[in-house]
């Protein structure tokens, strides 16, 4: 019997049905993933892809040979847990430091669009 | 001898006994860089005035330490440019960070900066360090020094061709799937990536958390000790930053390697391996089996499933890791935006190159609503699986061994437009991030003129075994490898 004791054995909360998804990438597929990851695509780029991911996801496929219900996930592999620290009040860097990479600045503070409108 | 030629061993004895300055070794290797990087491409930045100043700073300690000075002072290095470097320019080789100057220095670069190292140039990579080739650097590819029509490997394959044409003593990379040790087979230097955990992530711009190590690359293996030394150790601003004490390398891997056990797995010999390649492997083994090392073959039934496994994991990572640019803190920022979200969007559709969109792109499908299980989680347990492969084999061998590369290094272009063809050439090194395990590359032949990479994976934490074995391997093969660097037409 294999072993897994020592790595993070959080169960998954959902089971995992490996005949529920297809691997065909649709174009709508690229707008959608695109949008929630806030990335402008080209059409042409969509197009291209949408080609790339269906193969990769195709290749993808070859982990549905396994069956892995009783097996617990590993999200890192250091047996290390609850890593805590002083709650001391350190220096932190300067505010000239940090603000001097920024694209857009008002006095000491980054500039952005507007989030809310009314 | 040329200087620039040097190992930091032998560059350190020099400067002891005060027969060289930092300052030459310094100028020899930026006449270097001024010579040949027009034709390899390796650097990004040089930076020279720094370089010389560091270089005084080193030769007036050097005076006053003499024989107690620190390993690596006034020894110039090469640092891949996405490891953060205070002051100097830290890119990426992402235009989305060309002009980013990180207001702090990594871990990696304080402990190399409190050595008195001389920094002289920030080198080529993959974008955000997703690649294979160096082909996906946003601003050119680095070629390899021993056919310039060939690609160095990547993501680290500045460094690599950097230490590989002496443009430098020492290089730092990266290795999230192979991008230290695929570099170094394929430009014939020794490349490590330490057990995860050894070295602190701060500093180092994140591709994909979990699997991340800063590693060296250096022209033999005791340089690789020294460095490793040098850049390992606890740091608490890296909570995934190993507790573990850190051994004294340069002196571990000069212990006999007879009576250890060495595993050869079958599934890294099978389909798709140069068989020029594999002899070289095979070779290399015999010799070890002749020091008295006993070799037993093993296996790790799940390799097949590595590769389906690292591009999910480290897309998903890299995809919430590379959230950050937004434009607004720092970075490139579109001019061409109305709104907040449009802001977004086209800073990140404008200053991220097609291999990061892609990996985005893949990663944040395998995590989004409905495709979460089915990928991300199920690649997890497939890691569990993949990590107790590993385990089992070190039940009954102190290391496995086996190729680095299935091939020497392919030509520009020839798998740039075929994604999955680019992920397979770290088959044999993606498994040992997957799993944290330590992996050592160094140069065990050549095949067409070009370097073959003899692997060694080990134990968590146990570098010191990995140390020996290529130290041992080094000295009975009694060879060292170089390539021909006549200077060549610049591309």
């Amino acid at each position: 019997m294999r072993r897994y004791n020592q790595f993070e054995a959080t169960k998954g909360k959902r089971a995992v049905k490996d005949s529920d998804h297809t691997t065909t990438i649709t174009r709508a597929d690229v707008q959608h993933v695109a949008n929630l990851a806030r990335l402008a695509l080209s059409a042409e780029e969509e197009e291209r892809f949408q080609h790339q991911l269906s193969a990769v996801f195709e290749h993808f496929q070859k982990l549905s040979d396994l069956d892995t219900e009783q097996i617990p996930p590993t999200a890192q592999v250091i047996p290390l847990t609850n890593v805590m620290r002083p709650d001391a009040v350190e220096p932190s860097l300067p505010e000239q430091d940090v603000l001097a990479n920024a694209p857009d600045r008002e006095g000491d503070q980054f500039r952005v669009r507007a989030i809310l409108e009314f | 001898m040329n200087l620039n030629a040097l190992t930091i061993h032998q560059a350190q004895d020099l400067l002891r006994r005060g027969e060289i300055s930092s300052l030459q070794l310094t100028e020899a290797v930026l006449a270097q860089i001024e010579s040949l990087d027009e034709s390899i491409h390796a650097f990004v930045t040089v930076t020279a005035a720094e370089a010389r100043a560091q270089a005084q700073a080193a030769d007036a300690r050097l005076a006053q330490d003499g024989v107690a000075a620190p390993p690596l002072l006034g020894i110039p290095a090469a640092i891949k440019d996405v490891v953060s470097t205070k002051g100097v320019r830290t890119t990426c080789s992402s235009r989305m960070l060309e002009d980013y100057v990180p207001p702090y220095d990594a871990t990696v670069m304080e402990k190399l900066n409190a050595q008195g190292i001389v920094l002289v140039g920030k080198t080529n990579m993959d974008e955000f360090a997703m690649g294979s080739s160096t082909e996906h650097s946003a601003f050119f590819t680095t070629r390899n020094p021993w056919d310039r029509e060939r690609v160095p490997g990547g993501s680290s394959g500045g460094s690599a061709a950097a230490v590989a044409a002496d443009q430098a003593i020492f290089a730092l990379g990266s290795d999230t799937g192979g991008s230290i040790r695929q570099p170094a087979a394929l430009c014939g230097v020794v490349g490590m990536k330490p057990t995860y955990g050894r070295v602190s992530r701060y500093g180092l711009v994140a591709f994909a958390s979990s699997l991340d190590q800063i590693g060296p690359f250096t022209k033999d293996v005791t340089d690789c000790a020294i460095v490793l030394e040098a850049i390992c150790g606890h740091d608490p601003r890296d909570a995934t930053s190993a507790p573990n004490p850190v051994p004294n390398w340069p002196e571990a891997l000069k212990q006999d390697v007879r009576g250890l056990r060495l595993g050869v797995p079958r599934e890294y010999f099978g389909a798709g391996i140069d068989p020029e390649v594999e002899q070289a492997v095979r070779t290399a083994i015999d010799q070890l089996a002749g020091l008295g090392v006993a070799v037993e073959d093993v296996s790790l039934p799940h390799t097949d499933h590595a590769l389906a496994t690292y591009y999910i994991i480290a897309p998903a990572e890299a995809s919430a890791n590379l959230a950050r640019y937004d434009g607004i803190r720092y970075g490139y920022a579109a001019q061409d935006a109305e709104t907040m979200w449009d802001a977004y969007s086209r800073t990140r559709g404008q200053g991220f190159g097609s291999e990061v969109k892609r990996r985005i792109l893949v990663g944040t499908h395998a995590l989004s609503s409905g495709y979460y299980d089915a990928y991300y989680l199920k690649a997890q347990k497939v890691r569990t699986l993949i990590a107790a492969d590993f385990q089992e084999a070190f039940e009954r061998v102190d290391a496995i061994v086996c190729p680095t590369s299935a091939t020497v290094a392919f030509k520009i272009g020839e798998r740039i437009d075929d994604p999955i063809s680019m992920y397979l050439s770290d088959l044999y090194t993606l498994p040992g991030n997957v799993a944290g395990l330590p992996g050592v590359s160094q140069p065990c032949g050549l095949v067409q003129g070009l370097p073959v990479g003899l692997q060694f994976i080990g134990k968590p934490y146990d570098e010191s075994t990995l140390l020996r074995l290529a130290y041992a391997y080094e000295q009975v093969s009694g060879k060292s490898y170089k390539p021909a660097l006549s200077q060549g037409a610049p591309h």
